[in-house]
C-alpha cells in the first residue's frame, strides 16, 4: 500500500527536524491519495451485498454449482418433487440469503432460484414470472430512491443471472433463445454450459463455438467483460483475452470431496477417472469463480445500476410523463406507480414513509410557530 | 432295448443310424437354413430430445453407420419446427445371416417450447404401420411374405438429470406403452456417478409404477418360470444407463470403443462403466425374437381386433372388411 507508506513517512517527517528541501516537498503533498484507503475501510465496515439468479431446467446442477462456488450448503433441506407433482408445477421464485465473511469482509449473498422453469410440457412464456420478479425489484428500488429516507435502501435488484445451457443439445434450443432475449435488457446474463463432464474436449469446443455463433445470430446481449485499460500489465491483458475466448464457460460442480493425486479436492468419482472441479484443464469452474467473485463482482453491480436500472427508470418516467400529459394532472411530484402485487415488505416501507411525512409536516408547523414568536 | 422307459429326448443322443431315432430334431436345422435364406427384419424407433446421442447409440448397437445422420451428412443439425418421422433401412450381414434393419428417427420430439401432444404424430405413424400390415393381411390375394414394417421396439431416451422423470417423459410413455414395446434408456450416462445412477434408476422405476406404465419386458407376457426369472433380472436393471461412441481408443493395449476425456476414458463395452452391453444383449442377442413376437401377437392383434370391431359395428352396414382403401377419418379415430 503506497499511500499507507506515504502517510507513515509524513508522520515521521513531522516528528523530525525539517530542512528546507523537505518543507518544499511537503508543500506539494495534499493528501487525497489516501481516499481509496478511506473508501476501503468504510466499505469493509458496511459490508457488501450481491444478488445472483440461477435459471435453467431442473437437473442441470444449478444448486450443486452454487454450493461449489460459495463453499456453502444452501440447499440442505431441499425436497425434490417427484414426477406427478411436477406435472402441475408452475414456475416459482425462491430466495435464499446467506451471510459469508472472509478476512473481515462481509458479504450478504442472495441466491434467487427458479424451480419449475422449462420443466413443463408446455413452456410458453415460462420466463414471465422471472421477468416480473426482476421488474418488481427495480420498481421497489425506484420507489425507495424517490422516497424521503434514503439511508437504508435495500438493494434487492438482481445483479447477475447465470443461465444453464444443457450440454446434451447441439447448441441453443428455442426455449434458451426466448428466455435470453426476454431478459438480456433487464439483467446481466452469463450463459454457462452445465454438466460439462459428459463432453470430450473436442465436443466442448464445438459446442462453445456453436453457442457463441447462435448468441450473435439471434442478437442476444450477454454480459460483456469490460475492456482492459491500456496501462495494465501484459500478463493481465493476456489473461483477460483468454477469459473472453473461453465463454460460455463449461462448468462442473460438486458437493463431495474426493481423494485425487494424494490430495483432497472437490470432485466427482467415476469408475473411469476422477473429475476435479478446480482443475483448469478439466473445466472452467475456476475461471467462472474468479470472474464472478474475484474480479468482476463490482462491475456486475455497476452495470446493473448504470445500465439496466437506468433503462428501466427512463422507460418508467417516460411512460409516466406521457400519462401525465394525457391526464393533465399536476398534484404530486412524487411518481406514484401502481404496484402489481404489493407484498408485506413494501407495505411496511410505505407505512414507514407515511409516518416520516407526518413527522416532517409536524416539524414544519413547529418551525413556523417558532418563527412567529 | 434298455432305454424303453426313458424319455424320448434321450433318443437324440444315439447316432442317427440307431434303431428308434426318427429325426424330428432335424427340423431345427431346416428352419435355420430357411431363415438364413429369407433373412430377418427388425424395425427400431428412437425417440428423444435432440442431442441425447440417439444416432450415436444406434451406430454403436449395430456397429455400422445406420443412423439418419450418417446417411444424410449434408443436412444441418437444425431443430425442425414440427416433429418429422424419418425411416432409413439398411441390410446388414453377419455370419451368413442377413438382416434388414430399419431405424425410424423422430427429430423434433420435445425440442419446442410447447410440446403438448408431441407424441401424437408418433402414435399415428405406428398405427399406420399396423394398418398397412392389416390391409395386406385381409387382402384376398395375399403376398407370400408380407414385408413387415411394424415398429418392433421403441427406445426412449431419458436425459440424465439425476432427479426423476419429466412430465413429457411420462406422457409419452403412458400413451405409447399401449401400442409398442418401449425400452427406456438413460442417455449420456457418463455424467452420473454410480450412486447418482442408482438413485435415478430407483426414482424412474417408482415413477413408472406410480403411473402404471408397462415397459418391456412386460410382466404379463412372461410365458413360464424360466422366462420370468430371466426377465426379473432385467427388470431390476432397467432403465439401462448407456453411453454411445463410434470412436476407438487404445486402452491397456486393446482398441476399444469409448469416449476419451481429460480424466479418463469411458469404455462403452465395459460393464463396470456403463450398461450398453446389457442393452445390446437384450435387444439383439437374447430378446430380439421375443420383441418381434410380442409386437405381432399382442400389439398387432389388439389393433386388429379393435379395427375389425369398429368395422363390424359401422351404422351404414358397409362390409368394410374387404375394403382396401380406408378413409382418412377412420385412421385418425385410433389415436388415443
Amino acid at each position: 500500500m503506497d499511500t499507507m507508506m506515504l502517510q507513515e513517512k509524513l508522520v515521521e517527517k513531522l516528528l523530525c527536524p525539517r530542512t528546507r528541501t523537505t518543507r518544499q516537498k511537503d508543500k506539494q503533498y495534499v493528501g487525497f491519495a489516501t481516499l481509496p484507503n478511506q473508501v476501503h475501510r468504510k466499505s469493509v465496515k458496511k459490508g457488501f451485498d450481491f444478488t445472483l439468479m440461477v435459471a435453467g431446467e431442473s437437473g442441470l446442477g444449478k444448486s450443486t454449482l452454487v454450493n461449489s462456488l460459495f463453499l456453502t450448503d444452501l440447499y440442505k433441506d431441499r425436497k425434490l418433487l417427484n414426477a406427478e407433482e411436477r406435472i402441475n408445477q408452475t414456475v416459482e421464485i425462491t430466495k435464499h440469503t446467506v451471510d459469508i465473511e472472509e478476512k473481515g469482509v462481509k458479504l450478504k449473498l442472495t441466491i434467487v432460484d427458479t424451480p419449475g422453469f422449462g420443466d413443463a410440457v408446455n413452456n410458453n412464456e415460462c420466463w414471465r414470472p422471472i421477468t416480473d420478479y426482476i421488474d418488481q425489484q427495480f420498481e421497489q428500488y425506484f420507489r425507495d430512491e424517490s422516497g424521503l429516507n434514503r439511508k437504508n435502501i435495500l438493494d434487492n435488484r438482481v445483479h447477475c443471472c447465470l443461465y444453464f445451457i444443457p450440454p446434451f443439445g447441439h447448441g441453443l434450443r428455442p426455449v434458451d433463445v426466448e428466455f435470453m432475449k426476454a431478459l438480456h435488457e433487464k439483467v446481466n446474463i452469463i450463459p454457462l454450459i452445465s454438466k460439462a463432464d459428459c463432453l470430450t474436449p473436442n465436443e466442448v469446443k464445438k459446442l462453445k463455438d456453436r453457442v457463441r455463433d447462435e448468441i450473435e445470430r439471434f442478437g442476444i446481449k450477454v454480459y460483456q467483460f469490460p475492456e482492459c485499460d491500456s496501462d495494465e500489465e501484459e500478463e493481465f491483458k493476456q489473461m483477460d483475452k483468454e477469459l473472453k475466448e473461453c465463454t460460455p464457460f463449461a462448468v462442473i460442480g460438486s458437493n463431495t470431496v474426493v481423494e485425487a493425486r494424494g490430495q483432497r479436492v472437490r470432485g466427482r468419482l467415476y469408475p473411469w477417472g476422477i473429475v476435479e472441479v478446480e482443475n483448469q484443464s478439466h473445466c472452467d469452474f475456476v475461471k467462472l469463480r474468479n470472474m464472478l467473485i474475484r474480479s468482476h463482482m463490482h462491475d456486475l453491480k455497476d452495470v446493473t445500476c448504470d445500465v439496466h436500472y437506468e433503462n428501466y427508470r427512463a422507460h418508467c418516467i417516460q411512460e409516466m410523463t406521457s400519462k401525465l400529459a394525457q391526464d393533465n394532472r399536476t398534484d404530486s411530484p412524487l411518481p406514484l406507480l401502481p404496484l402489481p402485487t404489493p407484498d408485506v415488505e413494501t407495505e411496511r416501507l410505505i407505512k414507514m414513509k407515511d409516518e416520516e411525512m407526518c413527522a416532517i409536516d409536524f416539524y414544519i408547523v413547529i418551525r413556523t410557530l417558532v418563527l412567529f414568536y | 432295448m434298455a432305454d424303453v422307459g426313458k424319455t424320448p429326448v434321450a433318443r437324440n443322443e444315439k447316432a442317427s443310424s440307431e434303431f428308434g431315432y426318427v429325426g424330428i430334431d432335424a427340423i431345427l436345422e431346416q428352419m435355420r437354413r430357411k431363415a438364413m435364406k429369407q433373412g430377418f427384419e427388425f424395425n427400431i424407433m428412437v425417440v428423444g430430445q435432440s442431442g441425447l446421442g440417439k444416432s450415436t447409440l444406434t451406430n454403436t448397437l449395430f456397429k455400422s453407420k445406420v443412423s439418419r445422420r450418417s446417411v444424410m451428412t449434408t443436412e444441418e443439425e437444425r431443430i425442425p419446427k414440427t416433429i418429422e418421422i424419418k425411416s432409413i433401412s439398411h441390410v446388414i450381414e453377419e455370419k451368413g445371416v442377413r438382416m434388414k434393419l430399419t431405424v425410424i428417427d423422430t427429430p423434433g420430439f420435445g425440442d419446442q417450447i410447447n410440446n403438448e401432444n408431441c407424441w401424437q404424430p408418433i402414435m399415428k405413424f405406428i398405427n399406420a404401420q399396423y394398418e398397412q400390415y392389416l390391409q395386406e393381411e385381409i387382402n384376398i390375394d395375399r403376398k407370400k411374405r408380407i414385408s413387415d414394417s411394424r415398429v418392433h421396439c421403441c427406445i426412449y431416451f431419458i436425459p440424465p438429470t439425476g432427479h426423476c422423470l419429466r412430465p413429457i417423459d411420462i406422457e409419452f410413455m403412458r400413451h405409447l406403452s399401449k401400442v409398442v414395446n418401449i425400452v427406456p434408456v438413460i442417455s449420456k450416462a457418463d455424467t452420473l456417478t454410480l450412486e447418482e445412477r442408482d438413485f435415478f434408476k430407483q426414482k424412474i422405476r417408482e415413477d413408472l409404477r406410480a403411473n402404471e406404465i408397462d415397459i418391456y419386458p412386460q410382466k404379463e407376457f412372461d410365458e413360464d418360470a424360466e422366462d420370468r426369472m430371466i426377465n426379473e433380472k432385467i427388470r431390476a436393471m432397467i432403465p439401462f444407463a448407456v453411453v454411445g461412441s463410434d470412436q476407438e481408443y487404445q486402452v491397456n493395449g486393446k482398441r476399444l470403443l469409448g469416449r476419451k476425456t481429460r480424466w479418463g476414458t469411458v469404455e462403452v463395452e465395459n460393464t463396470t462403466h456403463c450398461e450398453f452391453a446389457y442393452l445390446r444383449d437384450l435387444l439383439i442377442r437374447t430378446h430380439m425374437q421375443n420383441i418381434k413376437d410380442i409386437t405381432s401377437s399382442i400389439y398387432y392383434e389388439m389393433y386388429r381386433v379393435r379395427r375389425l370391431n369398429e368395422n363390424n359395428t359401422k351404422p351404414n352396414g358397409q362390409p368394410a372388411i374387404h375394403a382396401n382403401g380406408v378413409p382418412e377419418h377412420e385412421v385418425l379415430s385410433h389415436e388415443m
